[in-house]
């Protein structure tokens, strides 16, 4: 196995974070590549169904990136992803997969530097933690089996 | 409606363990409102055990369906060209439904996915409280609409009883007590004297104490 580099989902508010994301591009800021955006109206849209299948399709963790609490476009679109991120994270506990894979920041449009702050933080804690669960299990089952010859 | 809740998911991954092919069944009637088994449950239970027996290295097989109703003979039967294709179903539906989907397919194995609670209202969303206990005969009409069945810890019919301090009920404070909120609504209404004529003893063969109970409206059958 080789290095170990993280597959890392970002879902991304289009009033915020993803205009903050952007920012950081503009600002030539650095962050690492592992960070996959997926624009999303709001985080108020993401719910707990996507962030489960998202593990099960071999996500090593996720960020929800909301507005700043008080400032949702949409007035509590950011406070229901915190609950949703928080109800996850117990379900991940639960079922043996650590719920710091996922994490939920809020931040503003104009925060270019925090987000790539935000993501290298992502990305040195999935780091730590190693690759999900579900991908060691799905290549320890898809590794053949080799006999050794008496 | 009736109100239920989630079981742990512990207690569900004991159930199916030692299966390889299992159907998870919402319902889209009462537990879909207290979400508690509706399709976003069904969806979400049936993510968290493939991630769980996905990690713990153990072949699970999990399909997931919702049905208009368990309730209904009509909606269980849509369930017959694939219900055999699973050793076990985990029903998301109320004791009702999780009865009569077993009493459908009887040789199969069907699993509880929530815990049923009472038939009662939403005072806020994930809030719910218990209104009616189905008692078969409707007093309300004599109780300013307030259910000393229902709302008394005690169930009195001419209440309140000495427990009853400053609007709460004695067996939990954060309880009101059914009939101070009697009182305050007849009060409103203006029929106080309702209390001046004390409430007969209760016919309760028509409540549980009639063992099982079944309706049959001669009017409407076939």
């Amino acid at each position: 196995m080789g290095r170990f580099e993280p597959k890392i989902l970002a879902f991304c508010c289009s009033y915020c974070s993803y205009a903050a994301a952007d920012l950081a591009g503009a600002m030539r800021l650095q962050y690492p590549g592992n960070i996959k955006i997926i624009k999303v109206p709001c985080t108020g849209k993401v719910d707990l169904i996507h962030l489960l299948l998202a593990f099960e399709q071999g996500a090593d963790g996720i960020m929800v990136a909301g507005c700043l609490e008080g400032n949702c476009h949409f007035l509590s679109g950011n406070l229901r992803a915190r609950q949703r991120v928080n109800r996850v994270m117990a379900i991940l506990d639960r079922i043996g997969l650590e719920g710091d894979r996922l994490a939920m920041f809020n931040l503003s449009a104009g925060m270019g530097a925090r987000f790539a702050e935000m993501a290298r933080e992502m990305y040195a804690q999935v780091l730590k933690l190693g690759p999900s669960p579900i991908n060691i299990a799905r290549e320890t089952a898809a590794r053949p089996i080799v006999e050794v010859a008496a | 409606m009736i109100k239920a809740v989630p079981k742990p998911l512990e207690e569900i991954i004991d159930l199916v363990k030692d299966f390889h092919k299992v159907l998870i069944v919402g319902c889209d009637g009462c537990v879909t409102v207290c979400e508690a088994g509706g399709l976003k449950e069904v969806q979400v239970l049936g993510s968290s055990l493939r991630l769980y027996f996905t990690q713990a290295g153990q072949r699970m097989d999990i399909d997931e369906t919702s049905l208009t109703r368990q309730c209904d003979q009509e909606y269980l039967d849509q369930l017959k060209d694939r219900i055999d294709h699973y050793e076990a179903v985990v029903s998301l539906a109320c004791g009702c439904g999780v009865q009569y989907l077993a009493e459908r397919y009887h040789d199969k194995i069907v699993y509880p996915g929530v815990d049923t609670c009472f038939m009662g209202v939403d005072l806020e969303r994930g809030v719910y409280a218990e209104r009616c206990q189905a008692c078969g005969k409707c007093i309300l009409a004599n109780t300013g609409g307030i259910c000393p069945i229902a709302r008394c810890s005690k169930r009195m019919l001419n209440g309140p009883c000495g427990g009853s301090e400053k609007g709460k009920c004695e067996v939990n404070p954060e309880i009101d007590c059914g009939w101070q909120l009697i009182y305050d609504r007849l009060k409103i209404l203006g029929q106080l004297d309702r209390f001046e004529q004390p409430v007969d003893p209760k016919d309760w063969a028509t409540s549980r104490d009639g063992g099982p109970r079944k309706i049959v409206r001669e009017d409407l059958r076939l």
